[in-house]
């Protein structure tokens, strides 16, 4: 399947997706280079996330990714997903605060305050229970705990799903924000408002039916 | 051993009118026990007869070969038994290997320190000696393992959500299950503490209360039982390592990915 728009850098991207199989959909092949953000479209069920974890290498996929160059199987699983960062729609937790897994030994605090801070959280949050968190309050640090050690490539599966509109666009920024820093960006989105706004390239999956005729040759 | 009663077959036949109370309770609240209950007091008496006649004739034999064939019976059931258990198992013959590899280690370690190391019987493989401390050990190492591999499979089902997430922020399985592991270990550790603590004063260890009343010296009965608790107590422990490790792999891959869907739920199956 061949997303629209998108045209072979060559060497150059940054992360590149080869014959990648996805159960119930035709392998797919794309790139996404430095400083870019590939929006995955398509009706729920089509495989978006799984097509996310695949990527991060935490479901079994045949086919290739490569970082740089580098594929996934050439470094430890636990390395790959330090540079290949997924970001789950529904994060999981553990401890009793956001602090244990925002803030383990060794974390830069001041990176993540600051980003508490751009997503307009109150760093008080970070040692409030967990469970007396909102929804959107752990979406949002979710992002940051994502975000955090500065991965090279965000996967990002609906970021703000569970967001009001002004906390949904304090993320976009900061997405948008990663995606200038030289990230590359791979977004699940329901909201094409949000993919016109932060999305350079899309992938359009379509119903696994429909799919069989857009084989690639 | 003068104090020794023999039981007859109408001594026994008085105590199993025991089971009357059993299936008074089940008629009064209508439970519909009644069918299991009798076939399960059947199979426990058929049972533990065949056993009596089995281990009279090998004990007479006092062969090895007969005595490592029972052995290896006892220790296949046990394996099966500590995973069929199991409210959510992982799938596949692995997890049947897991747990009788598991009990085969421990049973062998804990059989052959005592018997080697302790008791010293003449043989050492004396099957009067090998085969109760097996049985002892099996049994408890049993009820460990099962226990830390149900809380294994029901915490990783459970807490699925956060173990990815440590796993996409790029930890090792080692390190996302960490917590999974730890909490498996004690819990799988439990019993056998409790059974430690309570011994003596709040019940009298079984095999202790056997051999006291086939006529054996309280003093000796209670030096044996000490020795049995300790090789229990060791063998859980190991079992328990074994059997939560070996579950974590089987639930992980290489590349680091929880395998949540290698678990698989018990099928509802109504006993006997």
């Amino acid at each position: 399947m061949a997303a629209s728009g998108l045209q072979s850098r060559g060497t150059l991207a940054l992360l590149r997706v080869e014959q990648l199989t996805i159960p119930g959909l035709p392998s797919l092949s794309f790139e996404v280079g430095d400083g870019e953000c590939l929006a995955v479209e398509g009706p729920s069920g089509t495989g978006k996330t799984r097509l996310l974890r695949a990527i991060a290498d935490l479901d079994e996929a045949p086919g290739h990714v490569f970082l740089d160059g580098a594929e996934r199987h050439e470094m430890p699983a636990s390395q790959w997903r330090r540079h290949v960062r997924y970001a789950a729609a529904e994060p999981g937790w553990w401890g009793e605060t956001a602090r244990v897994s925002l803030l383990p030994p060794g974390s830069d605090e001041a990176r993540v305050l600051k980003l508490v801070g751009d997503l307009g959280l109150d760093s008080a949050l970070l040692d409030r229970p967990l469970t007396q968190l909102s929804t959107g309050e752990r979406l949002r640090l979710a992002l940051v705990r994502a975000m955090s050690d500065q991965p090279r490539v965000l996967l990002l599966d609906e970021p703000t799903g569970a967001l009001d509109t002004a906390s949904a666009a304090l993320a976009e920024e900061l997405i948008r924000y990663q995606v200038l820093a030289g990230r590359s960006v791979i977004l699940v989105s329901h909201d094409p408002g949000q993919i016109e706004r932060l999305s350079d390239l899309r992938l359009q999956l379509a119903a696994p039916r429909k799919a069989e005729t857009r084989e690639q040759p | 051993m003068s104090s020794y009663v023999v039981l007859t077959p109408l001594d026994l036949g008085l105590a199993a009118l025991l089971i009357l109370v059993n299936a008074g309770v089940s008629i009064a609240f209508r439970l519909g026990l009644e069918r299991t209950l009798l076939l399960t007091t059947a199979r426990m008496v058929v049972q533990l007869a065949l056993i009596g006649l089995v281990l009279k004739w090998i004990f007479a034999q006092t062969s090895p070969l007969w005595t490592l064939l029972l052995a290896a019976i006892m220790i296949s059931a046990a394996g099966y038994e500590a995973i069929s258990r199991q409210e959510r198992r992982i799938a596949g013959w692995l997890t049947y290997g897991l747990g009788t590899g598991t009990l085969l280690a421990v049973g062998t370690f804990a059989t052959l320190f005592a018997v080697g190391g302790v008791i010293q019987p003449d043989p050492w493989y004396a099957p009067r000696f090998v085969l109760p401390i097996l049985g002892m050990v099996l049994g408890n190492s049993l009820t460990g393992i099962a226990l830390a591999l149900d809380t294994l499979t029901g915490a990783a089902w459970r807490d699925r959500s956060a173990i990815e997430a440590r796993l996409a922020l790029g930890a090792t399985r080692m390190e996302a299950l960490g917590e999974t592991t730890r909490r498996t270990l004690k819990t799988g550790m439990t019993p056998i503490l409790n059974a430690m603590a309570a011994s003596g004063v709040v019940s009298l260890p079984g095999m202790m209360t056997g051999q006291i009343l086939a006529g054996v010296d309280p003093v000796e009965a209670t030096k044996y039982q000490i020795l049995i608790m300790f090789l229990i107590a060791g063998s859980t422990a190991l079992g328990v390592l074994i059997a939560t490790f070996g579950g974590v792999l089987l639930l992980t891959d290489k590349r680091q990915r929880l395998r949540i869907d290698r678990l698989v739920t018990k099928k509802e199956t109504p006993a006997a």
